[in-house]
Formats: C-alpha cells, sequence, structure tokens
C-alpha cells in the first residue's frame, strides 16, 4: 500500500473575479522509501501540491491518503498533530528562527513533545551531526552560510524522523556546490530509509531521485 | 526548549521593543499606584489629624430651648425645663458598641462669677482630656498640675491683670495662675479654666456637668451611629455631631478620588491601547515565524501560548517596576499633597499584590486578540513560499 495517496485532487483559488485551477485531477501514488522531485515551471501547481501534501492547504476535492490517514478528514487540531509525528518541512528560504542557536532551532519541533531537555538536546545534537553540523550547535542563523543554515533546516525537519520528509526548493537559495552537498545529504538521508518528497525547479536535482513528476498547469505530464 | 523558552529568547532578541512596552506599562501601574498610595496616604493624615484636632460629638443637657448665638456672638436664649447631666452617667459613654473609636472625653462644667469686679466665665475641666483634644493650645508658664492651679485665657489675664505664677482668688479661694493660653481667637481667650472639681464645688454644681465633647474622630468611624449609640445611653442629654469640618475635608479627599480613579481609568486604557499595539506588531513582524510554528505542527494553543507568555512576562516586570517607581513617586509627591509634615506613606502589600495583579491582567487581556490573530494565521498564507 503507497505511503502517500493523492486521488482526483483539484485545488481551485479565487482571483478576483477568476477562478484559477491550481491543480486539475491529479493521481499520484508514493511509496515508502521513494524519493520523489516534483518539477514544473513557476505556476505549474508544484508548491501548491506540497503544501496540501503538507496539511496546510485544503483541496478543493479529491482525497489525499498518508500513512493509511485521510489527511484532510481529520477534525481541528489534528491536522497540526498529524503534521508533528509525520511530517519534516524543509523550506526554500530556510525560514530558521533568528534569536534561536542552531541545536534550539534544531529543537523547535520537539518543544512540543513531552520529553526531558536532556533527551531533547541529544536528539538535536543527533540530528544536526547527521548533517554535518555538530560542531556548530551554538551558532546564530546569522552566523552560519547559506549551507549551513539548510543542514540546520534539515536537521530541524529529521529531529523527529518523521515518515516523510517534504522539501521545497531546498536549493534555490544555494550555489551549484552547496546544492550538490545539500542533495547528497536528501540522497543520504534517503538511501536510511527516509521517504522524501522534494518540489524543484532545477533539472540537475531529478538525478538524485528515484522519480520525478512533471506538472504543467496543475496535471501531471510525465512521470520518470 | 519549551515553549517559553521561545518566548523568552523573543523578549530577549527584541529588546527595545520589549522595553518600549514594559515601560508604557509601568507608566500605567506607576501612575495607579502613585494616586491610590497618596490617596490612602492622605487619608491616613487626615484621619490623624481629626483624631488631633478635637471633638466631633458634643453632649449637652436636653433642653427646649433655642440658643441666640452666631459667629461667637451671643444674645441670650429662651429656654425652659434646663436638664443636667451628672458627671457619673458619662462613664455610659464608654459602654457604647463603637467605644473603641472614642479617644477621648473631655467633660466641663460652666458658670459665671465675679473676679476683682469682672464677670468671667469659669470653666471646669480636665485638664489631661483638654490638653489632649486641643492640641493647639500654647501655654505660656506650665498646664495646671493640681486642683489650686488655673489655667487664664489671654484677654482673661490681661483683664485680670495676672500673670504666670501669680495668685487669684476665686469665690474666696486662692488659685496659682499656672499658665496663660497664647492668643486662639476663640472664646478661650476669655475663660477662666480650673480643674473640674473646683468649678463644681465653685459654682455649687457637685457631681454635674454642662456639656462633654467627645473626640472619636476618624474617616472610618460611623459618627451618626455614634451619635446614636450616645443619645440612647444619655436620654437626658442632647448628642450631636459636629461634622461641618471632617465631612468637608473627607468630600474633597472623596473627589480627589474619584479624579484618581478617573485619572487611572485612563492611564490603564492608554496603557492597555500600547500592549494592544505593540503585541499586534509584533505577531505581525513574526508572521514567518508563527508559520513555520504551524508547518512543524504546533497546535492554535501552542502559539497562543508563546504570544501570552511573552505578555505575562513583560507585565510582571512592568508590574514591579510600576510599584516601585509609583511608591518613589507617591514619596515625593506626598509632602506637597498632605498638610502635614509627618504624613506617612501607606506601605499596603494589597497594593503591591494588586499592582502586579492588574499589570498581569492588562497585559494579558490586551494581548488576547493579537495572540488569536496569530494563532488563527494561516500557515501557508504565512510562510507564503510554500
Amino acid at each position: 500500500m503507497a505511503l502517500i495517496r493523492i486521488a482526483n485532487l483539484t485545488k481551485h483559488y479565487a482571483s478576483g473575479d477568476e477562478t484559477v485551477e491550481a491543480l486539475r485531477g491529479l493521481n499520484i501514488a508514493i511509496e515508502a522509501g521513494e524519493f520523489i522531485t516534483i518539477m514544473g515551471q513557476s505556476g505549474s501547481g508544484k508548491s501548491t501540491l506540497l503544501s496540501v501534501l503538507g496539511g496546510m492547504n485544503h483541496p478543493t476535492s479529491g482525497e489525499v491518503e498518508m500513512a493509511g490517514v485521510r489527511l484532510y478528514d481529520l477534525p481541528g487540531e489534528q491536522l497540526a498533530d498529524f503534521r508533528a509525528q509525520k511530517l519534516g518541512f524543509v523550506f526554500q528560504s530556510f525560514h530558521l528562527i533568528p534569536y534561536l542557536t542552531a541545536l534550539e532551532n534544531v529543537m523547535l519541533p520537539l518543544a512540543i513533545v513531552k520529553m526531558g531537555t536532556p533527551a531533547k538536546k541529544d536528539a538535536a545534537r543527533q540530528a544536526l551531526e547527521r548533517v554535518g553540523l555538530g560542531a556548530k550547535v551554538d551558532r546564530l542563523p546569522n552566523q552560519l552560510s547559506g549551507g549551513e543554515q539548510e543542514r540546520v533546516a534539515i536537521a530541524r525537519a529529521i529531529v523527529k524522523r518523521p515518515q516523510i520528509l517534504l522539501a521545497d526548493e531546498p536549493t534555490g537559495n544555494l550555489d551549484s556546490k552547496t546544492s550538490d552537498e545539500v542533495m547528497a545529504l536528501f540522497r543520504e538521508l534517503n538511501e536510511a530509509g527516509q521517504t522524501v518528497v522534494m518540489v524543484t525547479h532545477n533539472p540537475d536535482n531529478g538525478r538524485h531521485a528515484d522519480r520525478t513528476i512533471t506538472l504543467r498547469d496543475g496535471m501531471v505530464v510525465t512521470v520518470t | 526548549m519549551k515553549l517559553h523558552t521561545i518566548s523568552v529568547n523573543n523578549l530577549l532578541r527584541r529588546k527595545a521593543k520589549m522595553a518600549f512596552l514594559t515601560i508604557g506599562l509601568a507608566v500605567g501601574i506607576a501612575t495607579i499606584v502613585t494616586l491610590v498610595t497618596l490617596t490612602r496616604s492622605m487619608s491616613g493624615d487626615i484621619e490623624r489629624k481629626m483624631d488631633e484636632f478635637g471633638a466631633n460629638i458634643l453632649v449637652t443637657p436636653l433642653s427646649n430651648g433655642l440658643a441666640m448665638n452666631y459667629g461667637g456672638i451671643s444674645l441670650g436664649g429662651v429656654s425652659f425645663d434646663q436638664r443636667e447631666i451628672r458627671e457619673s452617667d458619662l462613664a455610659r459613654i464608654r459602654t457604647i458598641a463603637n467605644h473603641r473609636n472614642i479617644s477621648a472625653i473631655s467633660p466641663k462644667v460652666l458658670g459665671g462669677i465675679r473676679v476683682k469686679g469682672h464677670d468671667v466665665l469659669l470653666v471646669g475641666v480636665n485638664f489631661d482630656s483638654e490638653l489632649k483634644m486641643k492640641q493647639w493650645w500654647k501655654v505660656f508658664g506650665e498646664s495646671p498640675r493640681n486642683a489650686n492651679e488655673l489655667l487664664l485665657g489671654t484677654d482673661a489675664a490681661k483683664v485680670l491683670g495676672v500673670g504666670t505664677g501669680e495668685q487669684l482668688e476665686l469665690e474666696g479661694e486662692t488659685f496659682t495662675v499656672a499658665g496663660i493660653l497664647d492668643q486662639t481667637g476663640s472664646q478661650d481667650d476669655s475663660l477662666v479654666f480650673s480643674s473640674l472639681p473646683k468649678a463644681q464645688k465653685i459654682l455649687g454644681k457637685e457631681g454635674k456637668i454642662t456639656l462633654a465633647e467627645v473626640a472619636a474622630l476618624c474617616s472610618g468611624c460611623p459618627i451618626g451611629d455614634m451619635v446614636t449609640q450616645i443619645a440612647e445611653k444619655l436620654p437626658d442629654a442632647k448628642v450631636s455631631a459636629i461634622q461641618q469640618v471632617v465631612e468637608g475635608r473627607l468630600k474633597a479627599l472623596d473627589q480627589f478620588k474619584r479624579f484618581s480613579y478617573a485619572m487611572a481609568g485612563v492611564v490603564v486604557f492608554i496603557g492597555s491601547l500600547i500592549v494592544f499595539v505593540t503585541m499586534m506588531g509584533s505577531v505581525n513582524e513574526r508572521t514567518t515565524e508563527i508559520g513555520v510554528f504551524r508547518a512543524i505542527g504546533f497546535r492554535k494553543s501552542h502559539i497562543m501560548r508563546i504570544i501570552l507568555v511573552e505578555a505575562a512576562l513583560v507585565s510582571l516586570v512592568a508590574g514591579f517596576i510600576g510599584y516601585g517607581a509609583g511608591m518613589g513617586g507617591a514619596r515625593l509627591a506626598l509632602p506637597f499633597m498632605a498638610e502635614a509634615k509627618d504624613a506617612k506613606l501607606l506601605w499596603d502589600v494589597w497594593v503591591a499584590g494588586g499592582s502586579l495583579g492588574l499589570s498581569l491582567t492588562l497585559g494579558i487581556l490586551a494581548s488576547l486578540y493579537p495572540a488569536l490573530h496569530a494563532a488563527k494565521m494561516d500557515p501557508t498564507e504565512a510562510l507564503r513560499a510554500l
């Protein structure tokens, strides 16, 4: 059974008097342990798809089933709980909290978990070591390079060992060398069993993925 | 890492903004503390002064007559069925329900006598209670200590031509003038004061008194109730309250109190507005941050808790600062506001607790909407990148 199953997914936005059809009848299945890149031009609907997969954007119609749960059937704050338990997010602009150190940023998802501070620190240190930043735990984001900030963001996303890692243009703000390093890190995580769904516009990133889904005008055009 | 760690770290990062917020709220709390403390201290000051400045209940014999005097000028009066109060009856005043409010009872016997060819009004008093009640009296010489000593009003001394230490004969009995009063501007200037038993003997009114003054002044005293209680104990006496001065002062104080509360209300409103605007601005600045929190699984209640903990911490600090500054302000202002130079500042634990509680309540209430606004933010909108 697929870890992620999307059936007849549509998402319409109202833009002034017009209705924009961001997603038009998508059907996608992603198995556990897969590394998927979603590609497409600007406005193709790839970021909308990622926000729907992230439980943050209610679809107009269709079904989204993740880890055996029909996501948008979850009542109230259980959707937030689902995100906390099953999903990890990596954002394009890193979105690290500027007044927290690297270690504290990574500990952020654990702030709402009932466990002792030493255990939280251990988990955060392990995640930072996993992304190669074990020596910079006490640095503030503005004391880190772009690549390092991206690694902190990845460590924050994996600290709770989520089933699914969602990444939105994680190399969008990085130079090509750092991009390669970050993509290699994603590959490494995937090889360790992590399911990764990544939105990217860079065709080179597709090399690291098992499959690439290309969208155009809200529809799947190719799956390679 | 706990939710409050985020709040504390954010406060530390936005020092200038949070300092502005703290000062804004602290100024409000300080104003309230100053006004409340000043009002209470001034009430205490007036209360003490009232205790010092004499009687506010007058006990006189019941009479059906009407006094004919105005502004100290007596034109006599028409009275009939004049009764007198027995001195022994005064002990009953101490048995009233509010006897603890009585600070002094000063019985007096009055009667006209002829001394050195002049008509003089002799007043028999209990010097201990009389001097306690009339603290404005300034005595040249000594206060009378035994039954054969007199105290003379300044005009009486002049008319009778006697000075301190000299002898004066009253109705065949020789007395020593122990002291002479400094000019008071009242009827006391023309009186001759002797001890109560001697005056009663000279006037032939042994065991009887003409009037008694009762000092029971304090702003919280139920004067009206006390008048009724004394009247019940002394059915042959007329008991009346001298409330003009007290009420005048208390009325002025009451007006000041109302003004203080109105000021406090305005200040509280402005303080709340500062908290609201600053917290709202802070929330809007942190849109992306809140989006990240929501994306990684924070519930709405978690977001609210972060914002409200920040508000609570700022409010507590503002409460402490406001209380300290308010008490400092009251201390500086009290000498100018109170009449007595030794007016005491009231340190009240309730004012301290109240200012902290008020600050906390204001801060949290004013931050409630910004916190709700933050919690309701759409994470997708907040992040935009998604």
